[in-house]
């Protein structure tokens, strides 16, 4: 081992005992990290790479989890084997770790000061004068204001983005060598993802700090890794400088992985990388990729790759890459697409389509909630737009906006508190007869978010998906019932032996699938979709999305597409619209939005998103919005947006801005843009 | 297989890397046989080994408490003082207590009141705690209010208070106890199941029926109470073993069933007060309710293993 290196990992395998079986988690794993490096573990959900990351810090269940070989080597010590007091001294002082979810990661019955000088008090033997003041410096390094006051609150006194920072800080305290981030944004909005990134940059810059992030989106790894480690199904497959990784990519999997993330440029279908990862409790023999890979040589199926040394830093586990492989070129799309990046956004010419008729007419929509207290929570404050028969239209925004109250307003899951919403010309909401409703349920169906919460455990998947055939009586027989769910299973690329199944037996995207063809069991016309693609791993994602844009053209669906993943709502939607805080604050069609924001909050929010390309990452500027989401139950006075604005001026304290055409078919809510 | 072998232990000849191309199909293949999920808890419970023997004591005082009074030719009431005090033997299996009666066929008896009760604490759970709870739940609002109000009262007043003011009213026994227990004994359970079925209400896969345009009838039947029954068996198996010892208890301090009447609080009444000389009279009661106790503890714990969604993966 090297001087410079600090963290080595050496053939780790980690098993976990489930009633099912042995998993095997982690199957040979090799790396290393220098002093001062970010090194990111990209890969899907299932990898491995948290529970790699948390092998080096030992914080796996000890009644199910077992490091069985390798080991972890620290400064010369081999974790693996240290007793547990040995490193009870190395965690937070030595290595500390920062974890996925700000809000239960923080103990809420203790101010954040006395947790900050927790660690401080055991590992550096400071006094607690001593140490409240080195808490009092560290908030004020992860950039919260009024650090002084704010050390005696509580955490439920921070928003999300501000105790992530506490998190942070927590884990700087004693001044670790190596910081362990296992997924530390995605639990955060896009605007809050930026400026948490920025701060970790910063401070590994003054503190010299390695860091370990663990994440799967390869926009963050662009944005903040010196080397990337690509893992599938408890394995490395490539590894190498992140330029090396993105733009010379060896391993068919980071093929799939940067072909299914769109940018904002991304025109044609993505590239969907086909079927699920393999189940690690027999794992298969030979390459794990290889049922997935097109490219598949007879190898794969039967021997293990090694790792093919390409450069001095850059390896890649593929039997592609042996002398007697045959040459493969790989997908032209990942070029092209780099190509168009490195080009200046280039403008399409303006289509002024004539708008056809609009399929739902959504006026003055409001939607309250009564939270008690008399407090109302203005979830959704004056809504009009239009959906037009056969488009997508992209709902965008950060959580707690309102985009999915609005689709679920739309559907009559809700009652509107005020406006109304016309579906073919008729008032949905108001009193409806049981025939009437009936008819208006199977023409819009609604896709949802959480593919394990969406699907009832208890039933089969024929009983799911044929549910709105039940209701409806679409099937007269029950072979006819039988052959309609075979159809709808083939439709979304799953076969008939899955209609006997029940939900916890497939996938994140199986499932997601299944809802999808619960929604078109009925023939719809009009599909909201809220979130379908967000809790899915990115390979997954371009599948579910391909498959929604391959149905929309065969039945001529219209989609109402909820996400808060701009460069997918970018790909898959006709127009976008903008929300924030309950009210629409600019809608365009989506190359004109993308192309040309007008309002401050869209600008801020393009410049957020982390785009799957190093250079790019490192070379842009970004537009950092300060603070966080003010409380919907009590928004600011005039123009909503006003308190993050960086353009702000005096009117728009005072009335709200006008919802104005800025150009045609540009629609925008802000005082300093003029028609 | 032999070529197999050889293809993976020789050397890679070019004909190994011929592209295959991807077997996408396989990999959505669900290798691990269909499931549903109650034969998945029946494994899970199965491999819970001290859940299964449980089961085995449990449905061994179930049987013995069916067929033992009739194992011998004496009946529970039966005095004969000629053999009072009589220690175990083959004349009487488990002795005799102070009137001569057999020890063996009053334990048994005592245990049928027992079971008994454990039958009737389940009844009044499904029966009224189940639909207090689902009513409350989906009516909501005021509705939902009065009858949480309800229920804080009657939690609020300690059941031995009630059964002491019942037996102000009526005498002792059994239809004293079992009326204090239609009054309090639902009531956790109801508890439960309304706090359940608010969560679900809120699931994606009801709202997803919903928008199908399902009815109400449909949404219970169909969605709410399939989710609602593991925790349904699950509390009701922890509601039966306190039930069983709030009656033992009650009869042991002199407020439940009364002599020559047998139940398991009776008998263990009894032997405490010839515990010096004549321990066996104590000994063999106390056994058989610990052994429900005991069981019934052990065996709600596996069920909540096997039949929690969460613990699933």
């Amino acid at each position: 081992m090297d001087v410079e290196t600090l963290l080595k990992v050496n053939n780790l395998h980690v098993s976990f005992s489930t009633y099912a079986g042995k998993v095997q988690a982690v199957r040979g794993v090799n790396l290393y990290l220098k002093k001062g490096e970010t090194l990111a573990i990209v890969g899907e959900s299932g990898s491995g790479k948290s529970v790699t990351s948390k092998s080096i810090m030992r914080l796996l269940p000890s009644n199910s989890a077992q490091i069985e070989d390798g080991e972890i080597l620290f400064e010369g010590r081999d974790l693996a084997n240290l007793p547990e007091r040995e490193m009870e001294k190395i965690r937070g002082s030595e290595i500390s770790m920062i974890f996925q979810d700000p809000m239960t990661a923080l103990n809420p019955t203790m101010t954040i000061g006395n947790q900050i000088i927790e660690s401080l008090l055991i590992h550096q033997k400071l006094n607690k004068t001593q140490a409240l003041q080195k808490a009092i410096e560290l908030l004020k390094l992860v950039g919260i204001p009024n650090a002084e006051t704010r050390v005696k609150q509580f955490p439920h006194q921070f928003s999300g983005g501000m105790r992530q920072r506490v998190v942070i800080a927590i884990a700087l305290a004693c001044n670790p060598k190596v910081l362990i981030a296992d997924e530390p944004t995605t639990a955060l909005d896009v605007t809050i993802q930026a400026q948490i990134l920025d701060l970790m940059k910063d401070i590994q810059k003054k503190m010299g700090t390695s860091i370990i992030i663990i994440t799967h989106d390869l926009g963050v790894v662009a944005n903040i890794a010196d080397r990337v480690a690509v893992m599938y199904a408890g394995k490395i497959v490539e590894t190498g400088t992140v330029e090396e990784v993105f733009y010379n990519p060896q391993h068919p999997y980071t093929w799939g992985l940067l072909g299914s993330m769109p940018n904002m440029e991304t025109k044609e279908d993505l590239i969907a990388i086909p079927g699920s990862p393999p189940d690690l409790i027999n794992p298969p023999k030979g390459d794990p990729f290889a049922e997935r890979n097109e490219f598949a040589l007879k190898v794969d199926y039967l021997r293990e790759p090694p790792m093919f040394k390409l450069t001095e830093t850059h390896y890649a586990a593929t039997w592609l890459l042996h002398g007697k492989a045959p040459k493969i070129e790989r997908p032209l799309k990942l070029d092209k697409k780099r190509l168009t990046v490195t080009k200046p956004v280039q403008k399409d010419a303006i289509e002024i389509t004539v708008p056809n008729e609009p399929l739902i007419e959504v006026k003055n929509l409001k939607k309250y909630f009564n939270i008690g207290k008399n407090e109302l929570l203005r979830a959704v404050d004056n809504l009009t737009f239009d959906i037009y028969k056969g488009e997508t239209l992209g709902l965008v925004g950060e959580s707690g906006c309102g985009k999915s109250t609005t689709g679920r307003t739309l559907m009559k899951l809700y009652e509107a508190t005020e406006g109304e919403v016309l579906f073919q010309k008729e008032a949905v909401h108001g009193k409806k007869n049981s025939s009437e409703l009936k008819q208006f349920n199977r023409k819009v169906q609604m896709i949802f978010q959480d593919p394990y919460a969406s699907l009832n455990p208890r039933k089969t998947v024929a009983d799911i998906i044929a549910e709105g055939i039940d209701i409806h009586g679409l099937a007269k027989t029950k072979e006819d019932r039988r052959q309609r769910v075979y159809e709808l299973l083939e439709t979304v690329g799953l076969n008939r032996d899955h209609a006997n199944r029940y939900p916890h037996e497939f996938s994140g995207g199986q499932r997601q699938r299944i809802g999808i063809a619960r929604a078109l069991a009925v023939e719809p016309e009009f599909i909201i979709a809220d979130e379908p693609i967000s809790a899915l791993d990115v390979s997954i994602q371009a599948q579910v999305v391909n498959l929604m844009k391959k149905l929309q053209k065969e039945r001529g669906l219209t989609y109402l597409f909820i996400a808060h993943d701009l460069s997918m709502i970018k790909h898959i939607s006709d127009r976008v619209g903008v929300m924030y805080l309950g009210s629409m604050v600019e809608l365009a069609s989506s190359d004109d939005l993308y192309n040309e924001p007008l309002h401050p909050y869209t600008q801020a929010l393009l410049s957020a998103v982390p785009v799957p390309d190093p250079m790019r990452e490192k070379s842009r500027e970004r537009i950092i919005l300060e603070g966080d989401l003010p409380s919907p139950s009590n928004p600011p006075s005039g123009c909503r947006f006003r308190t993050r604005c960086p353009h702000a001026i005096e009117t728009c304290a005072k009335m709200a801005p006008e919802w104005k055409e800025a150009k045609p078919n540009h629609w925008v809510a802000c005082h300093i843009i003029n028609s | 297989m032999k070529n197999n072998e050889q293809l993976l232990n020789g050397e890679l000849t070019d004909d190994l890397f011929e592209i295959a191309g991807r077997r996408a199909e396989d990999s959505e293949k669900i290798q691990r046989p269909p499931l549903s999920a109650f034969k998945d808890s029946w494994i899970r419970l199965r491999k819970n080994k001290g859940a299964i023997v449980s089961l085995i004591i449990l449905v061994l005082i179930l049987i013995l408490a069916i067929f033992g009074p009739y194992m011998n030719e004496y009946k529970y009431y039966e005095t004969d003082y000629s053999a009072a005090y009589q220690p175990p033997s083959s004349e009487h299996w488990l002795g005799t207590d102070k009137f001569g009666r057999d020890q063996w066929t009053r334990i048994w008896e005592g245990t049928r009141i027992s079971l008994y009760i454990a039958v009737l604490a389940a009844f009044l759970d499904l029966l009224i705690g189940v639909t207090y709870g689902a009513v409350s739940a989906l009516i909501g609002g005021k509705v939902d209010n009065a009858m949480q109000r309800v229920i804080e009262i009657l939690v609020g007043i300690p059941n031995l208070i009630i059964i002491i003011l019942l037996i102000m009213l009526m005498k002792p026994g059994i239809l004293t106890i079992t009326i204090a227990m239609v009054i309090t004994g639902w009531v956790n359970m109801a508890r439960l199941v309304r706090a359940q079925i608010f969560k679900l209400k809120e699931q994606e896969f009801v709202l997803a029926s919903r928008s199908l345009g399902s009815t109400n009838k449909r949404l219970i039947l169909h969605h709410l109470i399939p989710n609602t029954m593991g925790l349904i068996v699950i509390n009701m198996m922890f509601t039966i073993p306190s039930a069983i010892f709030t009656e033992a208890f009650l009869s042991f301090i002199g407020l439940g069933l009364q002599e020559p009447l047998a139940s398991l609080g009776v008998l263990i009444n009894d032997g405490f007060q010839g515990m010096r000389n004549h321990f066996y009279l104590l000994l063999y009661p106390a056994i058989v309710i610990v052994g429900i106790m005991v069981s019934f503890n052990i065996l709600a714990d596996g069920l909540r293993d096997a039949l929690d969604p969460k613990m699933r993966k």
